[in-house]
């Protein structure tokens, strides 16, 4: 038993590492490319948590179900119906601030419930659960409005416009004004949910169960475990998260709209197994997520600074990163297996 | 006439035919016209025309989509974004890379050529994943599905590109002096072709055993990995064809939209023809009623004034219901419910 566990932490930490160590690569070739144009500074290493802080919360959660040995393909769809929730209940119906978002959280429990319920207890492909949820959230976006709705509550407003200054870092720019590295409290959320879920997956009964059914299901299930229910309370969990993740979106682009957050899923998915959880279950780790989220974050600021590269190049490069992850995933499997013989 | 009955609804085809007739009645009564037919310059009019030329596409990716779900037990989710890029390609090469272009750069059949073999690469790269690779089906096919659209966009510039040329329109419209759209007789062929080389050769077979038990039918001598391998190249060449006759219906490449959603829904013809979704024993003509049951079921919601943009929430539900009802678990509830309710009711009669 014991042998069997550090064979799984160091596989683990062997893809962690890549990873770490990838994103740390990445960043200092950026400030050596781009040294004209400021990469080095705190604020753009900022930027990258300020317009990825839903993307952590939905990667993390994202995690959560994958490392169950599912997966949640619905997570952008859903964003985009939060999204457009929101702004419609703000907007078009006279709901507060806070009662609208207690309402997407609520929501998002229900969604999880349901997916979770026909995985679970129905033991229907997730995917292919996930994916009639995909499509029902994306069409409900437009059920509830065609066009686009801004958000212009001023709580709502407040709620995102709200720099907090960091203490240090500061620099004075060319025209000699100090200026002070911010972040906003969707940062601070998002990392709060990340520990919590790190600490919960680490610490809890809940979060050990997760693995097990991940690492084996049957095994898990002669254990005493109650799978289901545990299946559920994971899919629940990320449904929980993936309304936060929706929530913070919004208060990133304070307006909602169908097209809204299309290809998120992806972006998730890719987040999570760059980040080093196996697509078969039972290996993951939450920071880890972190760490391919930060790495595609990367790459946009790239093709942003480099200025003249097209949009869809940040898809491609994600699309290859996650398909030699995948690869790589395949071959340590297929090594380990080769060994057990 | 109990036995009678119970043969009919184990018909392998009962459940997919009653749908499409179920669509077609609610038709009759929403909308009277439906079955209407006209000509006009020698040309069939009329919504049934409409929707079985609007389901060529669908039939299409159904049949590979059906081939792959029967081998692997996964889904090609890649295909509606395969479409796109085969059309990218044809117009690409077709347009010589202007974005309007009023005469073909290059012969019509080299464009033709290169979207199918644009498509029959990307299903190889997606069975090279799957049966070399050993990643499920869904997420191997997801590399493509994001990527896809982005490669499509890398060919056309981000662009659209208008081939304004009349014979590139006759793979999407009507072959002067044939009253049918040509898309109806590329579906037809295919279907044809695909039914004849699995019943006439041992494949259908092979699939269908490579589906059911892997190892066992390895073990018996069947190359697993590659009839996995084919089926997904196979699926992508379809796509390829799919991609050529979406294409060909705008003149244009629109890496955005062509194909868009088209993977929800040949999952669901390939479901809804009574096909299960766990592999094994398939029948195409299942899938083909089931994809101009959804194309019908599409032209209905599209009658009753639902838009574009709302239709999938309809197709969701429609797919959450069929796949509860193949589930085996909800078989097993229902029939300890059946059983107990059969129970009481032999009880009251004492």
């Amino acid at each position: 038993m014991k042998l069997r566990r550090e064979k799984a932490f160091n596989e683990t930490t062997f893809l962690l590492t890549i990873t770490i160590t990838l994103f740390f690569a990445m960043y200092i070739a950026g400030m050596i490319v781009f040294k004209n144009n400021g990469f080095a500074r705190l604020q753009v290493f900022l930027n990258l948590f300020i317009s990825n802080a839903s993307l952590i919360v939905i990667a993390a959660g994202m995690t959560v179900v994958m490392i169950t040995g599912g997966i949640d393909i619905s997570v952008g769809s859903f964003v985009a119906m939060s999204c457009m929730m929101l702004a419609h209940m703000m907007e078009r119906s006279g709901y507060g601030a806070i009662h609208s978002v207690l309402i997407v959280l609520l929501t998002g429990i229900v969604f999880g419930f349901v997916q979770g319920y026909l995985v679970s207890y129905l033991k229907i492909q997730p995917f292919i659960v996930t994916l009639a949820g995909m499509f029902f959230a994306r069409g409900m976006t437009a059920i509830i409005s065609q066009d686009m709705i801004s958000i212009k509550n001023p709580m709502f407003l407040s709620w995102a416009t709200h720099k907090i200054y960091l203490p240090f870092g500061g620099y004075t720019n060319r025209k000699g004004v100090l200026v002070i590295p911010y972040i906003y409290p969707t940062v601070i959320i998002a990392l709060i949910a990340l520990v919590v879920i790190w600490a919960l997956l680490r610490y809890t009964k809940f979060g050990r169960r997760i693995y097990a059914i991940g690492g084996s299901e049957t095994s898990a299930l002669l254990m005493g475990l109650n799978v289901r229910r545990t299946r559920l309370f994971a899919y629940i969990l990320d449904g929980f998260l993936c309304a936060i993740g929706g929530i913070l979106f919004c208060l990133n682009t304070c307006s909602g709209f169908v097209e809204q957050a299309k290809g998120l899923e992806m972006e998730a998915i890719a987040g999570a197994v760059i980040g080093g959880t196996l697509l078969t279950g039972g290996v993951g780790n939450v920071f880890g997520s972190l760490f391919g989220v930060l790495i595609k974050g990367t790459i946009e600021t790239f093709i942003t600074f480099q200025g003249t590269l097209s949009s869809w190049w940040t898809r491609i490069t994600i699309a290859a990163l996650l398909a030699f992850f995948i690869i790589l995933q395949s071959l340590l499997a297929s090594s380990k297996l080769k060994k057990r013989r | 006439m109990n036995e009678k009955l119970k043969r009919i609804t184990h018909y392998r085809l009962f459940l997919p035919l009653i749908c499409l007739a179920l669509v077609l009645l609610v038709n009759m009564i929403k909308t009277p016209t439906f079955f209407h037919l006209s000509i006009k310059n020698g040309v069939l009019y009329g919504y049934t025309v409409d929707v079985v030329n609007r389901a060529s596409e669908l039939v299409i990716l159904a049949v590979g989509m059906t081939l792959v779900v029967a081998s692997s037990a996964g889904t090609d989710i890649s295909v509606g974004a395969v479409m796109a890029v085969a059309g990218a390609v044809c117009c690409y090469i077709l347009s010589g890379g202007a974005v309007s272009v009023n005469e073909y750069h290059a012969p019509w059949i080299l464009g033709l050529l290169a979207a199918l073999v644009a498509g029959t690469v990307c299903g190889a790269w997606n069975g090279f994943l799957v049966s070399r690779m050993k990643i499920q089906p869904m997420v191997a096919t997801l590399i493509l599905f994001t990527a896809g659209r982005g490669i499509a966009q890398l060919i056309t510039k981000g662009q659209i590109t208008y081939i304004r040329v009349e014979s590139f329109k006759l793979l999407g419209a009507n072959i002067p002096g044939i009253p049918l759209p040509t898309p109806i007789f590329i579906a037809i062929i295919v279907v044809l072709i695909t039914s004849i080389v699995l019943k006439k050769t041992a494949l259908g077979l092979y699939i269908e055993a490579v589906g059911i038990n892997p190892t066992a039918s390895r073990n018996v001598g069947i190359k697993s990995k590659q009839i996995i391998f084919f089926t997904y190249t196979f699926c992508g060449l379809l796509a390829g064809i799919a991609g050529m006759i979406a294409t060909s219906r705008i003149y244009s490449a629109d890496a955005n939209n062509i194909g868009l959603n088209m993977e929800l829904d040949a999952i669901l013809a390939v479901a809804l023809g009574g096909n299960s979704l766990g592999g094994g024993k398939f029948s195409i003509s299942g899938s083909v009623i089931g994809a101009y049951t959804i194309q019908a079921l599409t032209t209905t919601l599209y009658a009753m004034g639902v838009s574009a943009d709302q239709i999938p929430v309809y197709k969701a539900i429609v797919v959450v219901i069929i796949v509860t009802l193949q589930s085996e678990e909800f078989n097993r509830y229902m029939r300890k419910f059946s059983a107990r309710f059969a129970a009481r009711k032999a009880e009251v009669a004492k």
